[in-house]
């Protein structure tokens, strides 16, 4: 490696093909985040409820996506599924699908994790009241669970980002695909690879940084 | 004599095959003062619960005001709904040992909160009441503050006038002051013992012995999930008929 010689200028090259791949891992990154929330939300609800039959095929869901690989599912999705189903996807809805469900496995035990790990002195004092069961939810137990809910949510939205970088496996022009097909034309893999590390990082540190404020706002908001 | 405001006939309940209360009955007057005392797993706040239905009861029937529900198998019983339960605890009001208070909102939030989400009641008047309210219990000063800025004293005021703004037909209180730090107790009996000279109707779960002889009409002594003895404070307190009252008293004369 001493006589290697670094040259980034032929990056500067393929500059627009970059950011078309970083606008691309934007994109999915947005849309998984939103769709795996939504998921997240609609899954973590029943989980609560004390009947088994309601609990259940979510818990299930939650396990499956939990328990493999991402990889494996975004492989399985494109492949196994059109076959399974008769139902020809495009790489791209696959991803989509896969993705969302894969994070919102996650938001989901997040959620309701965040949900029961509140004190049940909050429902019963609402309750007492006279609140309906929708009321204590929304009123008193979702706006004191979610300040505890925002550092794992930020966590897990920035899995979702990089996760997105698998899709390259499926010929989609994220970032790294991007970055992949800029390497085999130029031959100049390690400044390709540094520069693709680097834009993720510059694109999440700020993210992250954000998360931090927004968090310290919400303990300052209920008076902390 | 008029109609009692509250009427519970022959309660039951059980936890896991536990029962915690074995056909309970008791009935309140309007403006009535009762003091539930007894040793810890007698049943008594298990009692308390099941006035507001907090916890369902197995069994019986349940009468607060003009609302009656009643629990168990047999004629003109069925499972409460969520909309049942809801608007029959409105009509209650409930102080918890350990406040319970909204950490995210402030005092007067606090107060607000039932009157403007149970009762749909707007905002300018809800405000007008809560502040009153947190008036009467001396706290108007401190309607911005949130309340883990309070002291705990303070805190169970709050929740006295939180409880206070459903306009409730009664006001339980269940081990009120068990959490309080010894020099804080005062100002939160003070404060019940005003309500009481109003003509609030009120059922205390306390172990303050002496605040409940002063402060009730009535005193019911209650031990494994049945009522040994309900009289008068001079009765129950003073001069109990029972083994099992005198043996649960004599602890606290002690001290």
């Amino acid at each position: 490696m001493s006589g290697y010689v670094w040259d980034f200028s032929v990056i500067l090259e393929y500059k627009s093909l970059l950011l078309t791949g970083l606008g691309y891992t934007l994109l999915y990154t947005v849309i998984c985040v939103l769709l795996g929330l939504l998921i997240g939300v609609v899954s973590a609800l029943p989980r609560l409820s004390s009947k088994w039959w309601v609990s259940a095929p979510f818990r299930a869901y939650v396990e499956v996506f939990r328990c493999t690989p991402v990889l494996v599912q975004l492989v399985w999705f494109y492949y196994a599924l059109p076959v399974l189903t008769g139902i020809q996807i495009s790489a791209m809805t696959a991803a989509v699908l896969c993705l969302s469900l894969y994070g919102g496995a996650f938001y989901s035990e997040i959620l309701r994790g965040g949900i029961i790990s509140m004190d049940p002195g909050q429902t019963e004092a609402a309750r007492a009241l006279g609140m309906r069961r929708h009321q204590v939810m929304w009123r008193v137990i979702l706006p004191q669970a979610f300040k505890r809910m925002v550092p794992p949510l930020v966590n897990q939205s920035i899995m979702q980002l990089k996760n997105t970088s698998l899709l390259s496996v499926l010929a989609l022009p994220d970032l790294l695909y991007q970055g992949q097909v800029i390497a085999h034309d130029s031959y100049r893999p390690l400044e390709v690879y540094s520069v693709i590390a680097i834009a993720y990082f510059v694109v999440l540190l700020p993210a992250t940084m954000l998360a931090k404020r927004l968090e310290q706002r919400l303990n300052k908001k209920a008076g902390a | 004599m008029p109609e009692p405001i509250i009427d519970i006939r022959n309660l039951k309940k059980s936890f896991d095959h536990l029962a915690v209360l074995k056909d309970v009955s008791l009935h309140v007057d309007k403006g009535e003062v009762v003091a539930l005392l007894g040793p810890s797993g007698s049943g008594k706040s298990t009692l308390l619960r099941c006035i507001n239905l907090l916890t369902v009861p197995d069994g019986g029937t349940v009468r607060v005001g003009e609302q009656s529900i009643t629990f168990g198998a047999g004629k003109g019983s069925k499972i409460p709904g969520d909309k049942a339960l809801s608007s029959f605890r409105a009509n209650t009001g409930m102080v918890f040992q350990q406040f319970n208070l909204f950490p995210h909102m402030t005092v007067l939030q606090n107060v607000m909160e039932g009157p403007l989400t149970v009762k749909k009641l707007d905002k300018p008047s809800a405000r007008t009441n809560a502040l009153a309210l947190l008036a009467k219990v001396g706290l108007a000063d401190r309607a911005d503050y949130f309340p883990e800025m309070l002291s705990g004293g303070q805190k169970q005021r709050v929740a006295i006038a939180r409880a206070l703004a459903m306009e409730p037909a009664v006001m339980l209180f269940d081990e009120a002051t068990s959490a309080l730090d010894p020099e804080l107790v005062g100002e939160v009996l003070n404060v019940i013992k005003s309500l009481a000279a109003e003509g609030m109707t009120m059922i205390l779960v306390t172990h303050e012995i002496a605040f409940a002889r002063d402060v009730a009409d009535k005193v019911i002594f209650m031990r494994d999930g049945v009522v040994v003895e309900a009289g008068p404070p001079s009765v129950v307190i003073d001069a109990p008929e029972r083994e099992a009252t005198r043996a649960f008293l004599s602890h606290f004369n002690k001290g």
